[in-house]
């Protein structure tokens, strides 16, 4: 059994899926950081992102609106900034009653709830776009090369890999769970609630025990083959001319609109 | 023939007392293929992790000449590939050449001496064109092939699997043991699969409760149905 719904990558031949993985990285990073820096309420910016986003979308050939369907997953994250629309003082719109508190609602606390919520819905978008146009090991040599810690590479790496390991792991245990959760005749089948909270909290630390297991045995498989506390990897990528240009223009764009959210 | 390795008298007891292995002693010539044989918790893959000294015992183990100590650890490690059980546990890395690489890097290889190790090692085993495909969306059979030619690529005197036969349909057993009769070097494989015994291996030993109850030509220990009855073995 494999479980595959981690691999967000789209095989497909195109300009995006062709560039030096580091160039992906590195823009994707630009892009979310310009997100971020451009000020509350820079409307003509954030749709001027939007459109790059799209421009982008369309050379990958994914489709123009892929990322655009898949980028809701992430909206309830956004919601943690709720706070802002009662916390940023400003001209008070509405008031309302909430429990024991009275909430009023600013128009700047407004502005700046449904900045973050253009921010964060246009940056996962492009970490979507970057996912499906990079396979993961090479977002992984990309991060090496960029120099990001190797300590933090390799934990991303062992994360990814044993990630599809643990999910079939935990399918295997509801599954076992499953086979014999069955009921006599005539009575209702479960247990009570404080039991089967029990038979879960059980699952949950098999779960651990084997994963704590699996990690003891791929140590010893590492030291087997010399491992002596660093990961080594060849990296066979090369930066071509066409990557540097894709980047330098990128990078314009996203630096542009910057000026433009700052007008 | 030269001993490329000799085990004398080893023991050993995990963190909760229990001896895993209670005097344990064989030798293996170079080219000797040998099978390893013995009920669920006779000590097989305890000895196995012995051999390039990722558990160290009380006794002696000698590699290629070499007492196992900690400042040659890491040649023994390059002279005896170890095979672990579950290819899971063994391949680690993203992908599959990434994964065969690993020990030719950790060996300390220029870049072009990994890279040709790699493709002789996956051609080895049948598998060059699946140098980049990612080792988690393989099947058993070829997680198996692949967590072979891991330890090939670093060139080892001797080979050891861990119960390689195990889990496989038929087919990916046949092409399994057609690769194991091909690879020209020492071999030492523990198995509950008796007609692999028969077919592959010309000297078997025996262990049960952590020692060795037998040690010989396959096709005498095979006859000795008292000997196989009693360690819990089946005639093939």
């Amino acid at each position: 059994m494999h479980s595959d719904i981690f691999d967000r990558y789209h095989d497909t031949e195109s300009f995006i899926h062709r560039l030096d993985p580091r160039v992906k990285v590195s823009v994707t990073v630009a892009f979310i950081l310009s997100n971020a820096l451009l000020p509350d309420g820079a409307w003509i910016a954030f749709g001027l992102s939007w459109l790059f986003l799209l421009f982008i979308n369309a050379l990958s050939k994914l489709g123009i609106a892929f990322t655009f369907k898949r980028s809701f997953v992430a909206l309830p994250f956004a919601l943690v900034a709720i706070t802002v629309l009662f916390s940023i003082p400003g001209n008070p719109l509405t008031t309302f009653h909430f429990l024991m508190w009275d909430l009023t609602i600013t128009d700047m606390g407004l502005l700046r709830f449904e900045s973050i919520l253009v921010r964060s819905w246009l940056s996962v978008q492009m970490a979507i776009l970057l996912v499906a146009t990079a396979r993961f090991p090479d977002i992984v040599h990309a991060l090496e090369h960029l120099r990001v810690p190797s300590i933090l590479t390799t934990i991303i790496a062992f994360l990814y890999r044993y990630l599809f390991v643990l999910v079939d792991e935990v399918f295997r245990l509801l599954r076992a769970r499953e086979a014999r959760s069955a009921a006599a005749a005539g009575s209702r089948s479960g247990g009570s609630v404080a039991w089967r909270a029990g038979v879960a909290g059980n699952m949950a630390g098999q779960l651990f025990l084997r994963s704590y297991e699996r990690s003891d045995r791929v140590y010893n498989a590492m030291l087997a083959r010399g491992y002596a506390g660093h990961l080594l990897t060849i990296n066979p990528h090369e930066l071509r001319r066409v990557d540097y240009i894709t980047t330098a223009l990128a990078l314009s764009v996203i630096f542009m609109l910057q000026v433009i959210g700052r007008l | 023939m030269t001993n490329v390795l000799a085990v004398h008298n080893l023991h050993f007891a995990y963190h909760d007392h229990h001896a895993a292995l209670r005097g344990v002693s064989f030798e293996l010539c170079a080219g000797d293929k040998v099978a390893l044989v013995g009920p669920n918790g006779a000590g097989k893959s305890t000895l196995m992790l012995h051999l390039n000294g990722i558990l160290t015992g009380q006794g002696d183990v000698t590699v290629g000449g070499a007492r196992l100590k900690r400042d040659n650890l890491p040649a023994a490690r390059a002279m005896v590939g170890l095979v672990f059980q579950n290819p899971d546990d063994q391949l680690f890395s993203p992908t599959v050449f990434e994964d065969v690489a690993f020990g030719p890097l950790h060996m300390g290889l220029p870049k072009d001496e990994v890279v040709v190790r790699v493709e002789s090692a996956l051609s080895a085993v049948r598998m060059s064109n699946f140098r980049d495909r990612m080792s988690h969306h393989l099947s058993v059979g070829e997680k198996k092939r692949i967590a072979i030619a891991t330890v090939l690529s670093m060139n080892p005197q001797i080979l050891v699997l861990d119960e390689p036969s195990a889990g496989l349909d038929p087919r990916a057993r046949r092409t399994l043991i057609n690769l194991l009769r091909e690879l020209p070097i020492t071999m030492l494989v523990s198995t509950h699969d008796m007609k692999l015994v028969e077919e592959l291996f010309p000297r078997t030993i025996v262990m049960d409760e952590g020692v060795i109850v037998a040690d010989g030509k396959t096709k005498d220990i095979l006859a000795d149905e008292k000997l196989l009855e009693a360690h819990g073995l089946e005639k093939p």
